[in-house]
């Protein structure tokens, strides 16, 4: 008896917990609707069933309790019983799988007009190409990326020349125009997901793989890694900004393209004009060192720049090193030569200019106090 | 329809075969190490994989101390985290799920419930053991190895697993897969005298359709098992020689950490089309088992026949069918054709029509029954009311487009631990206290067994259920830490701690249970041969706990199903199944109200 009052509680307190939770969707930013449509469908349904199997479960089990004089009852099989139950659980299938597929055949198929942009991943961070004034990406190949052409350009296709590159872990889309994103890695499996607009899909190595949605409210937005991908894989994050189309096209305006970055003009020497501590700070940020390293002096996968510069380390060999401008600029050229005690060597190696390793050094020596964390 | 006893008319006259020779061992090695008796051996799984199981039951407290307590112990570091994460889920479902139902389960059971001395290959019997105990072994030495054990997930995916930027990417990840082709190996030999014991030395009388739904339930379990771990294995290999000859089954051209690697040509979803189709068959090589078991348990305690065995069985059969055929839900997000979300969706919807199936008859087996609220029972309960609850959210994930916002979420985590993690452990605590006494002769403490019942039963659904609705906000899976978001709320950190401190105590009863275990054993009440009154030829051997060769002189002969409980006109509420139909008492009583 004391068992099915249980039960019933469980039910009850299940249907609680889901209506007065405050943990549900995050709030839709994107046109898909349909599949919060579908999901609800499916609650419904599933709702249905947990509730009716497990009272008529709780019935059972109070009302047919052992008795010594009684016997249960003795028929194995009720061939009309079984037959009902599986229509109508198929029923309910369909009833559930029917507007899934339908949906699904909408998430697979972009509209026509739709805009496009690339992601980039890599561990651990996140990059953004547009295609110009000519509309068209260029082509890439992994083959290509060096420190020059960290997206590995094809350097002989035209359609690349004014493709705009976000080296930032930040992207902007305009408002309520529909876009795909086309993704890709460059070494391992990583999933780029916004949970306010409800699709995601995996980047593969080797491959172009595809989402699409159409933005509808502006703001600010997390951008997650949901394919596992190492150590720094819970770290890897961006952001999406959702901006009126102008402010848009501002955004867009500050990032080089791709013949810029070659040539060392425009854009790309806009940001050259910037002082040293600036450039440092975006480098930090395009370069996501401040995936790893915070600057508040909370822990992360690696040492915080908070108070670094001056500080005496414990290197895993047990010496230690007085951090200097040699130390740091060592660290970021061959980041496994000195590796502080307590932290896992998976810094991974970059190329640099002298003039951004200056800009680094720099910032982390002198540029932290103004930052507004 | 007869009034004594279902089918005793017909009992199978058999071609006369000689008894099968038993080895008889002559050293204490031979008896208790080397032993080829299935029982001995079933012992010896049953240890090896709590032992490992406890192991991973103890990394999980550890992930739960991280994820509820955030930075609160300094050597759960990002790397640790990840290998916690990885360890964790591959001992359990291979190491300790796959082992306890067909090693151990399969082993004890199987001969005894299907009439036989042993199973048809002692010998390789023996060593399918000892080869799963040196996998391992194998799997615990990569703790031990530079660059410790792998952090790249369960699943294992490339390029991730063998690369920079994963822990044990070097070595762990070789030991892992070399452990796995050694259980593998271990598993086909156990797997291959499970299968023909079950087909060929059933007892006279001992039809397919006369035989429990637990032997079916691992039968078919192990029919997968020697079909999907194949896959497993050549993913494994290829792996390896990715990692180790620097071929590119895998393997795309891609630049890590800055470096150009000499693959090309290779794709690493090919990889996770032959894991996932071993892998989810092996989901349910550990959930039929359990299906079957808990048939039974049902049935004995409410001294009810399940009811509708026929289409039982044939759901079982089916869904191990259909489980060939439903892998990429697992990668509706993976980037292969989209179009193939069309196919899979469908037929994971389809699975749940005889899975639903069985649940109603489960239900329907308690209806009008007389329930005895025993330990066993108790748990067989739980079992229907966790699993009805993570089957359901099943749905939601096979469901193509519903599995895109949940897809890596904490979502996936809680169905997979409910419907692989709770409601199999269930089954597998109530299979325990059911046969415990047919093992050792003595009854496990009620007290004690009703306790441990309703910690673990309300404790693992305080620590799931919830679970869900992490995964609703978007919070993701494998990761070290969620804090940083601007939508992921504060109340979601509180409600993370609410739940390791619920894991904790869930953990901590646990103890209770191994208490139970080994004090029951010198202390616990005398059971005699057949505690609970059931009609299964394992509770009508000769002695109790059995000896060698498990019935004595004369084999059963078989006149009846399984399920000859509260049959009309019987004197008592159970026929064994080797009663022939002249021997039944008949009861005064001939009502069955």
């Amino acid at each position: 008896m004391a068992y099915a009052v249980v039960l019933l509680l469980l039910v009850i307190g299940s249907i609680l917990f889901h209506f007065l939770s405050p943990w549900y969707f995050t709030p839709l930013a994107s046109n898909w609707s349909s599949i919060d449509d579908a999901l609800v469908i499916t609650f419904w349904v599933t709702g249905a069933v947990f509730v009716i199997v497990n009272l008529f479960l709780a019935y059972c089990v109070m009302k047919f309790g052992y008795k010594k004089s009684r016997r249960a009852d003795y028929e194995p099989e009720n061939k009309k019983l079984e037959i009902w139950l599986t229509v109508f659980t198929s029923i309910g299938v369909a009833a559930m799988l029917a507007p899934g597929l339908y949906v699904w055949a909408e998430i697979i198929n972009p509209p026509e007009d739709a805009d496009v942009f690339e992601v980039l991943g890599k561990q651990w961070q996140w990059s953004y190409r547009f295609p110009g004034e000519d509309g068209a990406l260029g082509t890439v190949d992994t083959r290509h990326i060096s420190s020059d052409n960290p997206f590995g350009m094809n350097p002989d296709d035209p359609n690349g020349q004014d493709d705009i590159l976000v080296s930032s872990n930040e992207v902007h889309l305009p408002i309520d125009r529909p876009v795909v994103a086309l993704m890709r890695s460059q070494d391992v499996l990583h999933n780029f997901t916004v949970a306010q607009f409800r699709v995601k899909m995996d980047m593969v190595p080797g491959l172009v793989t595809q989402m699409w949605f159409t933005p509808t409210k502006l703001g600010k937005y997390d951008a997650l890694c949901e394919e596992l991908c190492g150590v720094g894989h819970y770290t890897m994050r961006g952001h999406v900004v959702v901006d009126e189309e102008a402010d848009f096209k501002a955004w867009l305006k500050t990032h080089p393209t791709y013949a810029e970055t070659v040539s060392g003009t425009g854009a790309a020497a806009a940001i050259a004009g910037l002082s040293l501590v600036e450039q440092g700070r975006m480098l930090a940020e395009s370069r996501a060192c401040v995936a790893c390293h915070s600057t508040d002096g909370s822990s992360g996968i690696g040492p915080t720049w908070q108070g670094l510069f001056g500080r005496t380390e414990t290197l895993v060999d047990g010496t230690t090193v007085v951090v200097d401008a040699d130390y740091l600029k060592e660290s970021i050229l061959n980041p496994n030569a000195k590796v502080v005690q307590g932290f896992a060597p998976v810094m991974p190696p970059g190329s640099y200019t002298e003039t951004e390793l200056d800009a680094l050094i720099t910032y982390i020596i002198d540029g932290l106090g103004e930052d507004s964390e | 329809m007869s009034t004594i006893a279902h089918d005793a008319d017909d009992f199978v006259a058999s071609a006369e075969v000689p008894e099968m020779e038993l080895y008889h061992p002559k050293t204490w090695l031979g008896t208790y190490v080397f032993s080829q008796d299935a029982k001995v051996i079933a012992v010896q799984y049953f240890c090896t994989a709590m032992g490992i199981g406890f192991l991973a039951l103890i990394m999980s407290m550890l992930m739960r101390l991280q994820l509820g307590f955030p930075g609160t112990f300094s050597f759960i570091n990002p790397s640790v985290y990840i290998q916690l994460v990885t360890m964790h889920g591959m001992i359990m479902v291979i190491y300790l799920l796959t082992a306890l139902f067909l090693g151990a389960f399969g082993n004890y059971l199987i001969p005894l419930m299907v009439g036989a001395r042993d199973m048809v290959f002692p010998y390789v019997n023996m060593l399918s053991f000892w080869i799963y105990f040196v996998a391992v072994l194998v799997l615990v030495a990569s703790f031990f190895v530079p660059g410790g054990p792998t952090g790249a997930g369960w699943t294992l995916y490339p390029p991730q697993a063998i690369l920079q930027g994963t822990p044990g990417a070097e070595w762990g990840i070789l030991l892992m897969l070399v452990s796995l082709a050694i259980f593998i190996v271990g598993f086909t030999m156990g797997g291959l005298n499970y299968v023909v014991t079950v087909l060929q030395a059933r007892t006279r009388g001992m039809t397919l359709m006369r035989m429990p739904l637990t032997v079916w339930g691992i039968f078919m379990a192990t029919v997968l098992a020697l079909l999907a771990f194949p896959a497993l294995l050549v993913s494994a290999i290829m792996m390896i020689l990715d990692m180790t000859l620097g071929t590119s089954f895998f393997m795309p051209a891609i630049v890590s950490m800055g470096q150009p690697l000499d693959h090309t040509g290779g794709n690493p979803i090919l990889f996770q089309h032959l894991f996932w189709f071993f892998g989810h068959p092996e989901v349910y090589i550990v959930a039929l088992p359990a299906f079957g078991i808990v048939s039974d348990l049902l049935s004995v305690h409410a001294r009810k026949a399940i009811f509708g065995y026929r289409m039982m069985v044939w759901a079982i059969v089916v869904i191990a069918a259909l489980s060939f055929v439903v892998w990429a839900h697992h990668m509706y997000v993976s980037g292969m054709n989209p179009y193939f979300g069309f196919f899979f969706a469908t037929t994971t919807l389809i699975i749940a029509v005889p899975t639903a199936i069985k649940v109603y008859n489960w239900v329907l087996t308690l209806w009008r029954g007389n329930i005895r609220l025993t330990v066993p029972m108790l748990f067989a309960i739980g079992f229907i009311f966790t699993f009805v609850n993570g089957g359901l959210t099943g749905l939601f994930l096979g469901n193509a487009t519903i599995d895109l916002p949940l897809s890596d979420t904490m979502f996936v985590v809680a169905h997979f631990h409910m419907v692989m993690a709770v409601s199999p452990v269930l089954v597998v605590f109530g299979a325990i206290y059911h046969w415990y006494p047919k093992v050792t002769g003595r009854m496990l403490d009620d007290t004690l067994g009703k306790f441990h019942f309703w910690v673990t039963f309300l404790g693992t659904y305080a620590i799931y259920y919830p679970m869900h609705y992490l995964g609703f906000l978007g919070v993701p899976r494998r990761y070290y830490s969620i804090e940083g978001t601007d939508f992921i709320p504060e109340s979601a950190m509180s409600l993370n701690a609410g739940i390791s401190i619920a894991a904790f105590i869930v953990g901590a009863v646990q103890l209770v249970f191994i208490y139970n275990l080994i004090v029951s054993y010198y202390r616990g009440r005398e059971a005699g041969s057949n505690p609970w009154e059931a009609t299964t030829l394992e509770w009508q051997t000769a002695d109790t706990p059995p000896k060698h060769g498990n019935f004595g002189k004369e084999l059963p002969l078989v006149y009846r199903w399984a399920y000859d409980y509260s049959v009309p006109g019987a004197e008592h509420d159970f026929i064994p199944q080797n009663v022939p139909p002249s021997s039944v008492e008949k009861g005064t009583n001939e009502t069955n109200q």
